[in-house]
């Protein structure tokens, strides 16, 4: 009698364990019912602001659990506080690979701390998708072949306003004012790459600021005095709204470029003043949530009802936000794809072969493309006018992988 | 001493090392790599110890010496393909230098004064490092190589930093102890004590302030190097304010003025943050700011000093009751 337990146990039991040993030699982080997704934030510390986009994520994959999951898994989603050191990063992100032995990396955020485990990462193998950065760098296939960007980088939108200037502005004298760190100087670099040989010519004067500085009124002025008519403004939100004031209030009038970064109706235009902001140009991607045009639009409305059931803590006014639902829905795409072969190998081959994926928060038109030679999931941007009211969009969608 | 206890003083420090000399083969990676940290921060606040626990210095500015150190090391091995084990006694030296340098004006400063002095250090040198942004790599930092073991020992990259880490702590804590406890300790706590008296008995308070100063930093800028080579990877953000204050809490709840306490101290920031976000992902610095209470409400010396109470307490408890634990 009790061997013949034992003897069934083990009947059930062996294969089981056999089966699941198999499953885990090859495929680490994914059982029959659940899929580990490992992720780093800065939950406290300097940059603790966008710690938003992690939990907007997690509550992003809470609501494709409720809804039965993909292809019937479960995500595990585990984020772990980096404080934005790149030393903390490298202790969670081996404890996420080596310890908690997840499938993939998503949307871990900031540009040193993933500098920090960008060689680890390609070492161990593990799947580092759409990290939540805009340095350049992250799209190299043939040297990081297991690293994945997702928005649109810093140089790509400087090319955007470049190519506007050579095309519309001919007598274009163009001041720079940029932040003196990388992120400035990524999106100078684009500018100056876009403009080629006529670089020299247009670009009249460049100033810059570092972050730590109270004010920039004074480049303002040198700008102004530069005599220059086209002005590029390459600034976080705090300066930028110092900027448009400024130059308003002492009767510059160039065709004034804002940085995406700083394209927030709520942080920057508003209280900038709106009158201030008419005919500011800038070069979007997301639909701007702030923005009055989008109030009646489904994948804002979607994305509303999203944050209220699922994230109701969360600002509704916070750009961050949507940017997590796009990076979590765009992950949630590449698992669909992968149907059940949940491989290291094939998460990345899925992440690299996405075709013309749309995303509701994109501007209408946009889609997401990626293949085995190009790791920049976003690529698309299309220039916008501020009417004193929202940004009207104008031209055609430019798109960085066709040029 | 009693001469009982002699051997049990031995003892005790040598099981330990061979506890930590065996871990390697029966540790995964990861853990190693946490306590490879644990070593790490141990010789930083071993020299934040000597300036603040042995001379009463206060210093928030720390930090600033580990990320001279950690760049030290960096700068050598990206530039000049320098072996990693030769990097290290130059972070030391550099710092040495430059905190001996700095002990010299921090003379005139003292207390709260002095602490402010050194926080301006921890502040100002992540951006002094962007500005030299040839040799640094500015604010992208710079990518390393992890260090391999050399002369072809069969070690991971990980048991080999274990390795090294563990001994350069073995070698600091000894050259401190060396250091400590004969004259010159006398002189460093005598002018913490009441320097006034310490100058009356001949004590040369300005050269061993400065001394301390420069020693303690020298002890932190080899503990940088070497998370240089541990992490792989040295920028500004590794460096901000809060590692300064993260080793004043290492040192304070390890145990002002104990060699042995900085490892508790180390082991403390190492793994309680880790702990606190584990069982609560909401607030884990509320949890954190929970423990450090509990710990300095119930150990107000910290944990070494507390350790030594209990201990002492203990030796007169089985010396006045013979029969209980005396050799029959």
């Amino acid at each position: 009698m009790r061997f013949r337990t034992v003897a069934r146990l083990l009947a059930v039991a062996l294969p089981l364990a056999l089966v699941s040993a198999a499953v885990a030699a090859d495929t680490p982080g994914v059982t029959a019912t659940e899929i580990k997704i490992g992720n780093t934030n800065p939950y406290s510390g300097p940059a603790s602001a966008y710690g938003t986009i992690g939990k907007a994520i997690g509550a992003y994959f809470k609501k494709v659990n409720d809804e039965g999951g993909i292809n019937g898994r479960k995500v595990n989603y585990i984020s772990y506080d980096d404080a934005y050191s790149p030393p903390k990063a490298v202790e969670m992100v081996r404890k996420l690979v080596e310890q908690d032995q997840v499938a993939a990396l998503f949307q871990t955020l900031g540009t040193p701390t993933n500098s920090a485990i960008h060689k680890y990462v390609n070492q161990q193998k593990v799947p580092h998708l759409f990290v939540a950065t805009g340095a350049t760098k992250w799209n190299d296939p043939q040297h990081f072949p297991w690293t994945m960007g997702f928005q649109p980088n810093y140089q790509t939108e400087g090319r955007i306003y470049a190519q506007y200037i050579l095309k519309n502005l001919p007598d274009a004298k163009i001041g720079i004012l940029y932040q003196n760190d990388d992120y400035g100087k990524d999106y100078r670099k684009g500018l100056h790459d876009g403009l080629g040989e006529a670089a020299k010519k247009l670009i009249v004067m460049e100033q810059t600021y570092e972050v730590t500085d109270p004010t920039i009124d004074s480049q303002i002025v040198n700008l102004k005095n530069s005599g220059a008519n086209v002005f590029f403004n390459v600034t976080i939100p705090k300066f930028a709204v110092q900027a448009i004031k400024k130059s308003h209030d002492i009767g510059w009038k160039p065709t004034h470029f804002l940085n995406n970064v700083s394209s927030s109706l709520g942080t920057v235009l508003k209280p900038a003043g709106l009158d201030a902001s008419k005919g500011l140009i800038t070069a979007l991607y997301q639909k701007e949530i702030t923005d009055p045009q989008w109030k009646n639009d489904k994948g804002y409305l979607d994305w509303v009802a999203f944050m209220k059931k699922y994230y109701p803590e969360g600002a509704l006014d916070d750009q961050s936000n949507a940017y997590g639902y796009l990076a979590a829905q765009t992950l949630v795409q590449v698992l669909k794809q992968c149907g059940n072969d949940l491989s290291r190998e094939n998460i990345m081959k899925q992440a690299a072969n996405l075709k013309n994926f749309e995303l509701a928060l994109l501007l209408p038109g946009m889609k997401v493309n990626t293949s085995p030679t190009d790791f920049a999931p976003i690529e698309q941007e299309q220039l916008a006018k501020f009417d004193g009211e929202r940004w009207m969009l104008f031209g055609e969608l430019y798109d960085a992988s066709k040029k | 001493m009693t001469p009982r206890s002699r051997p049990l003083t031995l003892a005790l420090p040598l099981v330990t090392l061979a506890v930590a000399a065996l871990l390697p083969f029966v540790l995964s990676n990861f853990r190693l790599f946490q306590f490879t940290q644990v070593f790490i921060y141990a010789i930083a606040l071993l020299g934040l110890n000597i300036l603040t626990g042995y001379n009463g210095q206060i210093s928030l500015g720390h930090g600033a010496f580990y990320a001279l150190g950690a760049y030290t090391s960096g700068i050598m091995m990206d530039r000049w393909n320098a072996p990693f084990l030769t990097t290290l006694p130059v972070a030391g030296a550099v710092c040495l230098g430059a905190g001996f340098l700095f002990g010299i004006p921090a003379l005139r400063l003292e207390g709260l004064y002095l602490a402010l002095a050194t926080f301006s250090l921890a502040l100002a040198v992540p951006q002094i490092l962007k500005y030299f942004e040839h040799w640094t790599g500015g604010s992208q930092g710079l990518v390393l190589s992890k260090p391999e073991a050399p002369f072809r020992l069969t070690l991971s990259p990980d048991q080999w930093l274990y390795f090294v880490a563990l001994a350069t702590l073995v070698l600091s804590m000894i050259l401190a102890w060396n250091l400590l406890r004969g004259r010159t300790g006398r002189a460093l706590i005598a002018i913490r004590d009441h320097h006034i008296a310490a100058e009356a008995m001949g004590v040369n308070s300005a050269l061993y302030k400065s001394l301390a100063f420069g020693v303690s930093a020298g002890f932190t800028g080899v503990a940088g190097g070497l998370s240089a080579g541990a992490i792989a990877f040295v920028a500004p953000d590794a460096f901000n304010v809060f590692l300064s204050v993260t080793f004043l809490v290492g040192i304070v709840i390890g145990g002002l003025a104990s060699i042995a306490g900085v490892v508790w101290g180390a082991l403390f920031i190492q793994f309680v943050p880790n702990w606190a976000q584990d069982i609560s992902k909401a607030a884990p610095w509320a949890i954190y700011g929970v423990f450090l209470i509990v710990f300095m409400y119930t150990m107000p010396r910290g944990i070494a000093g507390t350790i030594r109470t209990v201990w002492a307490r203990r030796r007169v408890n089985v010396r006045s009751s013979p029969a209980k634990g005396g050799p029959p």
